[in-house]
C-alpha cells in the first residue's frame, strides 16, 4: 500500500519541500472519502483543512436564491482543493460538493498554520505554491469571463 | 475557380444556432476528396461565399460542413431546405499532421465551434488507431446547450482507445459534467509530452492560452498545430483578403504550425 508521505512526495505541489518538511506536512495529513453529493465543506463554515484530491471529482458551488446551487469550477484528480485556511477570517466561501465518489487527503490547515507562524521558510514555501494555483486559477476565471465563445459583436 | 453545384441532401440542427448540412453533387460525380483539416468555399448564390471546414469522414463521398450562424451568409444558409442548391469552391488549404503524428500520442483541443473542423482528424486517428499512441479529445463549449455531436461523443467516450474530457464555461442547473475553461483539462489528460502531437481548434485567445499551457506541460511549440481564421475572398492566394502578417490563410493555412506563427498572435495590429 502507498504510504501517504510517498503520495504526498510525488505530487508537483508538494515537488522539492525537502524530507523534514515532508514528513512535517504527512503528520497532518489523512485520508479521506466524500459520498457523491456529499459536501465537503460548505460556505461559510471555518476552513480548517486543504485536500489533495486522489480520485473522483468535486464542484464547487454558489447558491442563489433565483438560479439555485451554480457550479463555478470543477477539480478533479491531482487537483488542489481549497486555501481558505490559509487567509483570515479562515471561512469557506463556497460550497465543495462531492460530484462523484471522491478520495482525497485532507491536509490540517490549522495544524499548518501553527508550523508556519513558528517557521517563515515553511509559510513562504507553501505560499508561494499555493501563490501558483491561485494565479491558475485567476487566469481560468478571466477566460471564462471572457466569454469566448460567443458571437462577436 | 467556378462554384461546382452541390444539393442539400439532409440538415440537421445541432444546437440552437448552429446546423449540419450534408451535400451531395449534383451532376452526380460521387468522389470528393479532401485531407483532414481542409475547408471548402460555400457559396449561398445571391448571398455570398464563406470558408467552411470539412467535417465528415475523409473517406465518405458525402460532403458535410457543421456551420454556426453568426452574420448575413451562415444565417442565410442556415435557412436552407433540402433540395436547395449551393456552390462549392475547394477543397482548400492545408491539412493536420497526421502522418507526422504516426507512432506518437496525440492531444486534440476544441472550443466551441473548433470541434467541427477537427472532427475528420478524429475520424482518420480512429481509422488507423494502431498507427498512433494515446489519442486524447479536450472539448469546451459555452455551455452544456452548446455541446456539439453529443451521441458520437457519448460513443468516442465509451471507446477504450480514447479519451474524451467534456467541459463547459458555464454550467446549467443538472449539469453534472465539468465546469472551467478547456485549458484546465490539459493536466488530467494522460499523454507523453515528450513524444505528442497538439491540434487545437478555437477563438485565438484559447488557441494561445491552450498552447501555453501544453508548453508548460512539456510540448514543444513544434509539435502544436492551430487552424486560424480570417475573412476570405479568393481562397486560392491571389486577393490577399485572409493576409495574416507575411502569410496567406487560405493558402499557407489554415492549419499551421504553432511556432511559425505564435509571433503573430500577439501583435494586435495584424
Ligand atoms: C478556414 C476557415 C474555416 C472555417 N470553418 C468554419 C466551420 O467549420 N464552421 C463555422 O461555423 N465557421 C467556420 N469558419 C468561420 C466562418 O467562415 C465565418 O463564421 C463566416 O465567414 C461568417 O460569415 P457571415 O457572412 O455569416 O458573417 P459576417 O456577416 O461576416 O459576420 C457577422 C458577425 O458575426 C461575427 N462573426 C464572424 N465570424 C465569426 C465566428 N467565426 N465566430 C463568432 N462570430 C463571428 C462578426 O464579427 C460579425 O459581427 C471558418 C473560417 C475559416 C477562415
Ligand atoms: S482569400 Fe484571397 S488570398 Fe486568401
Amino acid at each position: 500500500m502507498e504510504t501517504l508521505e510517498r503520495i504526498l512526495s510525488q505530487h508537483p505541489f508538494f515537488k522539492e519541500l525537502g524530507v523534514d518538511y515532508m514528513q512535517l506536512v504527512t503528520g497532518c495529513a489523512s485520508n479521506v472519502r466524500f459520498e457523491q453529493d456529499q459536501f465537503v465543506f460548505r460556505e461559510g463554515a471555518e476552513a480548517n483543512q486543504f485536500y489533495l484530491i486522489r480520485e473522483g471529482r468535486v464542484a464547487l458551488q454558489l447558491f442563489s436564491p433565483e438560479r439555485g446551487h451554480i457550479t463555478i469550477e470543477t477539480l478533479g484528480e491531482g487537483d488542489i482543493l481549497g486555501w481558505s485556511w490559509l487567509i483570515p477570517p479562515y471561512s469557506w466561501h463556497f460550497d465543495a460538493k462531492a460530484l462523484d465518489l471522491t478520495r482525497a487527503i485532507a491536509l490540517d490547515g490549522k495544524c499548518l498554520r501553527r508550523k508556519c507562524e513558528d517557521d517563515h521558510h515553511l509559510g513562504y514555501e507553501l505560499l508561494k505554491r499555493f501563490s501558483h494555483i491561485m494565479g491558475q486559477r485567476l487566469e481560468s476565471t478571466r477566460l471564462q469571463l471572457l466569454d469566448l465563445y460567443g458571437v462577436r459583436s | 475557380m467556378v462554384p461546382r453545384p452541390y444539393i442539400v441532401k439532409r440538415i440537421r440542427k445541432d444546437t440552437v444556432d448552429t446546423f449540419t448540412l450534408e451535400l451531395g453533387p449534383k451532376d452526380g460525380r460521387s468522389h470528393f476528396s479532401f485531407a483532414p483539416g481542409q475547408f471548402n468555399m460555400i457559396y449561398i448564390y445571391g448571398v455570398g461565399e464563406v470558408p467552411i471546414s470539412i467535417c465528415g469522414e475523409p473517406s465518405n463521398s458525402t460532403l458535410v460542413h457543421t456551420t454556426r450562424a453568426v452574420g448575413s451568409v451562415t444565417k442565410a444558409m442556415s435557412k436552407l431546405r433540402r433540395g436547395d442548391i449551393v456552390g462549392i469552391r475547394g477543397p482548400f488549404g492545408t491539412s493536420w499532421p497526421v502522418e507526422q503524428a504516426r507512432t506518437r500520442d496525440v492531444v486534440v483541443v476544441a472550443g466551441g465551434i473548433g470541434l467541427p473542423p477537427l472532427r475528420p482528424a478524429l475520424y482518420h486517428l480512429l481509422a488507423h488507431r494502431d498507427a498512433y499512441g494515446k489519442v486524447v479529445l479536450l472539448y469546451g463549449t459555452r455551455t452544456p446547450d452548446d455541446i456539439l455531436f453529443k451521441e458520437e461523443l457519448e460513443n468516442w467516450r465509451a471507446r477504450f482507445d480514447l479519451e474524451v474530457f467534456v467541459t463547459v464555461d458555464r454550467g446549467t442547473p443538472g449539469w453534472r459534467g465539468n465546469v472551467g475553461v478547456v485549458t484546465t483539462l490539459i493536466t488530467k489528460a494522460g499523454f507523453d509530452p515528450t513524444n505528442t502531437i497538439a491540434m487545437i481548434v478555437g477563438p485565438e485567445v484559447m488557441m494561445r492560452f491552450t498552447a501555453l499551457e501544453l508548453m508548460k506541460r512539456g510540448v514543444k511549440a513544434e509539435a502544436i498545430y492551430v487552424s486560424m481564421e480570417r475573412n476570405m475572398k479568393c481562397g486560392i492566394g491571389l486577393c490577399g483578403h485572409c493576409q495574416f502578417g507575411p502569410l496567406f490563410t487560405c493558402k499557407d493555412g489554415p492549419v499551421f504550425r504553432y511556432d511559425q506563427i505564435k509571433d503573430l498572435l500577439v501583435k494586435w495590429e495584424i
